[in-house]
């Protein structure tokens, strides 16, 4: 199969807004159910992902290391507070097989500090591997590469 | 009341244990430091040897807000040149990094060797036409006297240094015989093998990165991964210890295995009794012989450099000044050449804590920020690094702002405030 049913890409459609839902609005245990257990998420500058250097900004590797973001963001992390808002372009499909969806889409996060204006924070391309799971499509890897070149100060929360 | 913006600033206090906020703040001592601290008598970073392995491989970096391009030339070499052209000054390196056989301005075409050489000038003889010839240069045009600015380059243990100062001591001479070691210790001779970048622009006068990696006080408060592993705990066995003139520094630390004892962790709401790893990788240390005990040595080389030890990560990170009120602030992600595929894994997720969203140093680059906020509110005001007291000595335990103040009183001399 090389070519999704009408229903899965309403699926995966659903996902992607369903993401972006959950890490613009805090819901860090919805983040992680979007998840398979033995998941691969990455936040990668480009530079890095070209030129085969394998060091992420972030790369956490399994569902644990996901709920250690979690609780790191909830408990452990000193930051300035900020909104972010993710606008996420439609999934480029590259193939589907074995029961997993190979698909990337654009996307651009912006962000508001308080008493602040809104500015660009990170821009780049989800490269995923999405399965398809009797309880409906999880991330199996979502590697968030992104294009800008510096992070301005800290990046807290997940893209 | 004094006023919030002093005209002619006055360091007014004794020593250097009171920092006056103007220091942070004033553009005018901001470029002076750039002329005293990373452009004269200062060896300054600017990358790996590993970074350039083969013939022609270039990076280009920065010193100060200096362009500048590491090169490897054809006989093996390592040249550090500025990246401005020396016909109409172009900033001709636009690339971060790759592999050429020449450097060629594109909007004169001048043409220059990997070690600076101006090789070519278009219609420098001018050009003929109906019998006569038209332009030129003037005949007394002598390439020699028209290459790119050359640097002095120190390279030790496959770490490249650069000074646009040739009248500089040497390298070894500059960090001391102390910090020489420490240096040694990392950097012992193996290649190093490159694992990737990271890269913030943290809105803050640089040397508060300086002074962030010389301040013991704040890892095992601020940073709760720290103090709940024992990570970097106010007990832990550590030493702290500066070069003869107090401008370089490394901290020492040795991991607690024991349970934090009631004074380092009372009061302090960063302390989480109850924390648990789920994912035990991002804490699997495994210790190497080359450490020689210490589980941490943070090593902070004035003015351009941090060299990172911390467990099993080991980076670079190097200060990139832009204006007084911030800074690029590059980690490089090094392993060496003798990891194991097992070690390498280990040191990429033990990376997690480090870095622009690292456990424990994300929340760095934020109190920088808001420390700069700070000063531009009031620069007539001052900060208070009084921990251990008012003198600047080597320690051998942590619990202590002494490098905070060797660095400022190193600061006071050399910029003669």
């Amino acid at each position: 199969m090389n070519k999704l049913d009408f229903d899965t890409w309403l699926a995966l459609n659903q996902l992607y807004a369903e993401y972006a839902a959950a890490v613009d609005s805090n819901d860090w245990d919805k983040w992680i159910a979007l998840f398979v257990e033995d998941c691969d998420y990455r936040v990668q500058p480009r530079e890095n992902h070209e030129r085969g250097l394998p060091l992420s900004t972030l790369a956490l590797l399994s569902g644990g290391m996901l709920r250690d973001r979690a609780y790191g963001i909830k408990e452990t992390l000193f930051h300035d507070p900020y909104y972010q808002r993710h606008v996420t372009g439609a999934p480029l499909v590259e193939k589907v097989e074995d029961g997993v969806i190979v698909a990337q889409a654009n996307y651009a996060v912006f962000r508001t500090k308080l008493s602040q204006e809104t500015t660009v924070f990170n821009v780049g391309r989800y490269l995923d591997r999405i399965r398809i799971t009797p309880d409906g499509l999880r991330f199996a890897q979502r590697h968030c590469i992104y294009d800008s070149e510096m992070i301005p100060n800290s990046l807290i929360y997940p893209i | 009341m004094a006023a919030v913006f002093p005209i002619k600033p006055v360091w007014d206090q004794p020593g250097s244990s009171r920092i006056p906020f103007w220091a942070y703040t004033d553009e005018a001592l901001y470029k002076r430091e750039l002329e005293r601290l990373f452009y004269h008598g200062h060896w300054c970073y600017v990358g790996l040897e590993a970074e350039i392995p083969n013939p022609g491989d270039y990076k280009r970096s920065v010193i100060g807000e200096r362009s500048v391009i590491l090169t490897r030339a054809a006989d093996g070499s390592i040249n550090v040149v500025e990246n401005v052209c020396a016909h109409r000054g172009m900033q001709f390196c636009r690339e971060r990094h790759g592999n050429k056989t020449e450097f060629v301005c594109p909007y004169h075409q001048w043409t220059y060797t990997l070690t600076g050489d101006l090789q070519g000038v278009p219609f420098r003889r001018g050009v003929k036409q109906d019998g006569k010839v038209n332009g030129g240069m003037p005949k007394e045009f002598n390439t020699a006297d028209h290459g790119l600015t050359k640097l002095k380059v120190a390279s030790r243990g496959g770490v490249v240094f650069a000074s646009f100062d040739h009248d500089i001591e040497s390298l070894e001479d500059f960090l001391g015989p102390d910090m020489t070691a420490y240096f040694d210790r990392l950097f012992n001779g193996r290649k190093l093998t490159i694992l990737g970048y990271n890269r913030q622009r943290i809105p803050g006068n640089w040397k508060l990165m300086q002074e962030n990696i010389k301040d013991p006080y704040h890892p095992g408060l601020l940073h709760t991964w720290f103090v709940t592993y024992g990570l970097w705990r106010a007990d832990n066995k550590s030493e702290l210890k500066m070069d003869a003139q107090y401008r370089h520094a490394a901290m020492i630390s040795t991991r607690s295995q024991q349970a934090a004892t009631s004074e380092v962790t009372a009061g302090v709401t960063s302390f989480k009794s109850g924390m648990e790893i789920n994912d035990k990788r991002l804490l699997d240390i495994v210790p190497e012989p080359w450490w020689n005990g210490p589980t941490a040595v943070m090593m902070t080389v004035f003015p351009s450099v941090i060299f990172q030890q911390q467990v099993n990560s080991v980076s670079t990170r190097h200060i990139q000044p832009d204006g007084h009120g911030s800074f690029d602030f590059v980690w490089t992600h090094f392993g060496f050449e003798d990891d194991t595929p097992e070690m390498t894994e280990r040191r990429l997720i033990q990376a997690n804590l480090f870095g622009p969203a690292g456990f424990v140093s994300a929340d760095d680059g934020e109190v920088i920020e808001l420390s700069q906020m700070g000063f531009e509110q009031k620069p007539n005001h001052r900060t208070l690094a009084e921990l251990g007291g008012y003198g600047v000595e080597n320690t051998d335990h942590m619990v202590t702002e002494t490098l905070i103040r060797g660095m400022y009183n190193y600061w006071r001399k050399v910029m003669e405030i």
